[in-house]
């Protein structure tokens, strides 16, 4: 059985994105930084419904259409969020969120 | 030579390939939020973007593969180094790291990985009884405006929204030059 050809490896692969994507969210500062990690962790989702798509769903068209969804909806975030980002900077000076405390009571 | 050949047989070259593009996704993500500077970064997204697009090609779809480095490479990316350059100079010192929080977020996304690769050890995963066969572009297409032209026409809808509500956000706090 060769490497490529098992559902196992797609899933494994897609929960160590997964995981570093966390590790991103978590650990990075910058809001610029945090959307790149959201990112990571859209496509590991996207990696999981191809991996069940290609092995186990009844017909092959489903998850490529869901992906495409997820890629869509990940364009329309990013672009939110960039937008959203240059506004907080022009407003801040600042993208780093330890800095961006206007809330905090 | 005849050792070589023996050793360049397309189950192994694409046993190669694989572990290529799975090391390109891997050593992509971790620039992606590793590395301090924050262009390096978007650079590692693209690098990820380019090996998942691989392992999509692997799951017997190129069109979503073409279409991932299409939009993953081609727009995010991009406008997220637009935004990059809009936004803070990069030539300004950068805070030193908390080395408390980044030993709580790795022990937190370990945890989540350690949780994540239990479950798929434990589940068997069994394939639907019937398969079709048929992976054509056509067939995504058909489903595109029969069954799924609701999620279509609301995607599209959000995207339209979304650029929208992106132009009016980003261009907030900007006094125009009139008044």
């Amino acid at each position: 059985m060769l490497i490529f050809n098992q559902l196992q490896t797609y899933l494994y692969l897609a929960a160590v994105l997964f995981a570093i994507g966390l590790y991103g969210v978590l650990a990075r500062r910058n809001l610029i930084a945090i959307l790149i990690s959201v990112e990571l962790i859209l496509n590991a989702a996207s990696l999981n419904f191809m991996a069940f798509n290609r092995f186990l769903a009844p017909t092959p068209a489903v998850g490529q259409i869901i992906t495409l969804f997820i890629m869509a909806v990940a364009a329309a975030e990013a672009a939110i969020a960039l937008s959203i980002i240059i506004a907080v900077y022009r407003k801040l000076k600042t993208v780093n969120i330890e800095q961006a405390t206007e809330l905090r009571g | 030579m005849n050792f070589l050949s023996a050793l360049l047989t397309p189950p192994n070259l694409a046993t190669a390939a694989f572990v290529l593009v799975v090391a390109l996704t891997v050593v992509g993500a971790l620039i992606a939020v590793g590395a301090r500077n924050i262009f390096h970064n978007v650079l590692g997204l693209a690098v990820a973007m380019f090996g998942v697009s691989g392992l999509f090609v692997y799951l017997n779809s190129p069109f979503v593969a073409l279409m991932q480095i299409l939009i993953y490479v081609g727009a995010i990316c991009i406008a997220i180094c637009f935004a990059v350059m809009l936004s803070e100079p990069m030539y300004l010192p950068r805070p030193p790291r908390n080395p408390l929080k980044i030993q709580a977020a790795v022990a937190g996304a370990l945890a989540v990985f350690i949780f994540l690769g239990l479950l798929l050890k434990k589940t068997t995963w069994t394939p639907a009884l019937e398969r079709s066969n048929d992976w054509s572009i056509e067939t995504l297409g058909h489903y595109l405006l029969t069954k799924y032209s609701l999620i279509f026409e609301l995607i599209s809808l959000l995207l339209l929204v979304a650029m929208l509500g992106a132009i009016v956000t980003a261009r907030g706090g900007r006094r125009s030059k009139a008044q």
